[in-house]
C-alpha cells in the first residue's frame, strides 16, 4: 500500500476525502477584525456565560462541532471520530468537550498546528475507509492561553513588538467520502525544526524554519510548483515570522511573492487593535480556515490551497529550563470540488 | 519644590528600568530583583540616604525604596539587638508594607475578577 | 537535542533586522512621567498626613507606603492598572503600586483555582523573588555592618 505515500514526508489521498462542513466561533475582538463577517458565530463575552474561560474554550469546541453537523443535518451520534487538540495542559478544553459530545475521541497536541494535525489524521482515517464521518477540530483563548504561558491579565506589563495575540476562537471541519465538499489532496506531515530561538516572545520567527521546511518537502515530494496553489497560507507566523518564511522561501528558490499569506497576519488590524505582530494559537489558523477559506473554496474563489498550521512545541517549563523552542508544521492540500 | 524633587527622583528611577527593560531586554521580574537589592546595596553604601533627603518619596515609592526601608531597618536591629538584629531589623521596618500587600492583595482578589484585556 | 541546523547562528543574525526595535523615546517618556506623577502622588499624600495626622517623618513615609499599596491594589482590581502599565512600563511596575499590582493581579486570576492554592498560593509568584532578595540582602548587609562598624 506505498502507494499512498509519496517523496519521504508526504501522504497522496486517492479517494480525496472531501470537508464537507466547517464552521467557525470566535471571541469578541476578532468579531472586531477584519474577517468579521466570514465566522458563523461571534461571542459578545468571552466567558461565554459560565464560570471560568477553560469552560468557555471547551464549550466553544463543543458548540462548534454541533453547529457544524448541523449544518448538514448530520447526528452527532454518526460521528465516528473526532480529532482536537488546544494549548492548555492535558488538553483540557477538547477532553472536557468531548465528554460531553461522546464521540470517540482522539486528543491531539501539535500546538498552533494542531489543525492541518487533525485534518491530515481525519483524512487518513476516512481515506483508509476506517470510517465515514471524522471530525477536526481546535481552540484556542486568549485568556486561557496567557495565565498558563505568560502573566496574569490584569499584571500592568508591556507586551513585547515580537508578540503575538492568542485567538480566541474554535474551528471544526466534518471530513467524509460522502458528500460534496474541498477535497483534500495531499498532507505533508512535518518534522521538529529548532533554529535555536529562545524568546518565547518571538515565536514567528522560531516557527518560519519549519513552515519553510514543510513547504519544500511538500514541493519536492509532490512534484508541485508555488504556481499550482491560489494561496499558500501558514498558521500564525505573524508579521515577523511571515516575512522571515518569505525570505527564507525565496532563497531556496522558492517563489511564493504573490500567493503567500498567514492567518496570523489576516485575523487581526494589527494598528487599530494593538495585536504587535499578529494573531496565534490553535484557534488561529482553524477559525481563519474553517471561517473565511473554507467560503473561499466553496465559492470557487480559492481554487487550490495549501494550508501550513504552524506550531511552536515550548512550554513554560521548557522555557524556565532555558530551552529553544522546537516548532513544527503541516502542510495539508485542498481543492475546491 | 518637593514635588519637584520628588517627580524628578521618581522619574529617573523608572526611566533606568524602562531602560533596562528596553535595551538590555531585562524581563520585568528581574528587573524589580535588581532594583530592590540595588536598593539595599546603595544604601549600605551610603549612596541612598542622601537620594531619599533629595527626593522623598520620589526615592522611597520607587522600590529601591522598599530595599531602602530593608537596609535600614537592618542596621537599626544590628546597633540595638547585635548580629541577630540583622534577622528582625530588615522585615521589621517594612512589616507595614508587606502586611498591606497581603492584605489588601487578598481583599482585593476576593472581591474582583480579572477581566480580558481589550 | 541536537539543532537539526547547523547555521543557528547565522540564522540569529540574518533575522536581526526583522525585529522590531521598541520606540526607545516614547517609552521612557512614559515610564519618566507616570513614574513621576506617581512619587508625586505619594509625596502629596506624605505631606497631607505628616501634617494633618502630627506624624513623625518616619512613620508619614510608612503610612504613605500602605496608602500607595491600597491604591495600586485598588486600581488592579478594578481592572485599571494594567491599561496603565501598557503604556507606562517600569513608570507604573517600578512604585510600590507595582508591587500591590504584581501581587493581587495572580491572586485575582487563580480565585478560580480556589482561596488555598488559588489565591493564598499564586499571590507571590511574581513579587515573592522581590521579597527573598531583598530580605536575603538586607541580612546580608546587615551581618556586614555588624562585624565592620560595630565591633
Amino acid at each position: 500500500m506505498l502507494n499512498k505515500k509519496i517523496g519521504k514526508q508526504t501522504i497522496k489521498f486517492l479517494e480525496a476525502p472531501k470537508i464537507i462542513s466547517a464552521n467557525a466561533i470566535v471571541g469578541p475582538k476578532e468579531g472586531e477584525g477584519p474577517l468579521a463577517q466570514h465566522f458563523d458565530t461571534i461571542l459578545d463575552d468571552d466567558l461565554f456565560g459560565l464560570k471560568s474561560w477553560e469552560k468557555a474554550e471547551s464549550k466553544m469546541i463543543e458548540e462548534t462541532v454541533k453547529a457544524a453537523a448541523s449544518k448538514i443535518k448530520l447526528s452527532i451520534k454518526d460521528i465516528d471520530y473526532f480529532f482536537a487538540g488546544d494549548l492548555l495542559n492535558q488538553l483540557m478544553s477538547s477532553t472536557f468537550a468531548a465528554r460531553d459530545l461522546q464521540i470517540p475521541y482522539i486528543g491531539l497536541f501539535g500546538a498552533c498546528s494542531t489543525l492541518t494535525e487533525s485534518l491530515s489524521l481525519s483524512a487518513m482515517m476516512i481515506d483508509g475507509g476506517y470510517g465515514d464521518y471524522a471530525v477536526a477540530a481546535t481552540s484556542s483563548h486568549f485568556s486561557t492561553a496567557e495565565r498558563q504561558f505568560r502573566f496574569p491579565l490584569e499584571l500592568g506589563n508591556q507586551r513585547p513588538l515580537t508578540s503575538q495575540w492568542t485567538v480566541t476562537g474554535a474551528g471544526a471541519a466534518i471530513l467524509s467520502n460522502k458528500g460534496k465538499g474541498p477535497s483534500i489532496a495531499y498532507a505533508t506531515i512535518g518534522k521538529v525544526i529548532d533554529f535555536g530561538i529562545f524568546d518565547a516572545n518571538n515565536m514567528g520567527a522560531a516557527m518560519a524554519p519549519a513552515a519553510v521546511d514543510t513547504i519544500k518537502t511538500h514541493f519536492s515530494d509532490t512534484g508541485l510548483s508555488p504556481s499550482d496553489y491560489d494561496l499558500i497560507i501558514t498558521g500564525d507566523l505573524g508579521v515577523i515570522g511571515m516575512d522571515i518564511a518569505k525570505d527564507l522561501l525565496m532563497k531556496e528558490g522558492i517563489n511564493v511573492s504573490h500567493n503567500f499569506s498567514d492567518c496570523g497576519v489576516k485575523i487581526f488590524d494589527h494598528e487599530k487593535q494593538d495585536t504587535h505582530a499578529g494573531g496565534s494559537g490553535c484557534g488561529c489558523s482553524a477559525v481563519v480556515f474553517c471561517g473565511y477559506l473554507y467560503t473561499e473554496l466553496i465559492e470557487k474563489k480559492i481554487k487550490n490551497l495549501l494550508l501550513v498550521s504552524t506550531g511552536a512545541l515550548l512550554s513554560p517549563t521548557s522555557i524556565q529550563q532555558g530551552e529553544s523552542i522546537p516548532s513544527i508544521a503541516h502542510a495539508v492540500a485542498i481543492r475546491s470540488s | 519644590m518637593g514635588y519637584i524633587n520628588a517627580f524628578v527622583v521618581g522619574g529617573l528611577i523608572c526611566l533606568a528600568g524602562q531602560l533596562l527593560m528596553d535595551v538590555a531586554k531585562l524581563p520585568s521580574a528581574r528587573v524589580l530583583i535588581i532594583f530592590v537589592t540595588a536598593g539595599v546595596i546603595l544604601t549600605a553604601i551610603g549612596v541612598y540616604e542622601p537620594l531619599v533627603k533629595i527626593g522623598g518619596a520620589g526615592a522611597t515609592i520607587p522600590l529601591p525604596g522598599f530595599g531602602y526601608s530593608l537596609a535600614k531597618g537592618a542596621f537599626k536591629g544590628v546597633e540595638e539587638n547585635g548580629l541577630i538584629g540583622a534577622f528582625f531589623g530588615g522585615v521589621e521596618a517594612t512589616s507595614g508594607g508587606i502586611t498591606a500587600a497581603i492584605v489588601f492583595g487578598y481583599l482585593m482578589a476576593i472581591i474582583f475578577n480579572p477581566k480580558t484585556k481589550p | 537535542m541536537k539543532k537539526n541546523q547547523p547555521s543557528q547562528s547565522d540564522y540569529e543574525k540574518f533575522i536581526e533586522d526583522k525585529i522590531p526595535k521598541p520606540n526607545y523615546l516614547k517609552n521612557c517618556t512614559w515610564a519618566f512621567i507616570v513614574g513621576g506623577l506617581i512619587c508625586t502622588i505619594g509625596q502629596f499624600i506624605h505631606n497631607r498626613i505628616e501634617a494633618a495626622l502630627n506624624l513623625s517623618h518616619l512613620d508619614a513615609t510608612n503610612a504613605t507606603i500602605l496608602i500607595m499599596i491600597f491604591i495600586g491594589a485598588s486600581l488592579t482590581g478594578i481592572g485599571v492598572y494594567d491599561l496603565i502599565g501598557k503604556r507606562a512600563g517600569a513608570g507604573s511596575i517600578v512604585p510600590i503600586t507595582g508591587f500591590a499590582n504584581s501581587i493581587v493581579a495572580p491572586a485575582m486570576e487563580f480565585k478560580r483555582e480556589g482561596y488555598v492554592f488559588g489565591i493564598a498560593a499564586r499571590m507571590f509568584v511574581l513579587a515573592g523573588p522581590v521579597l527573598v532578595y531583598g530580605i536575603t540582602s538586607s541580612v546580608v548587609v546587615g551581618i556586614l555592618y555588624y562585624f565592620l562598624k560595630i565591633r
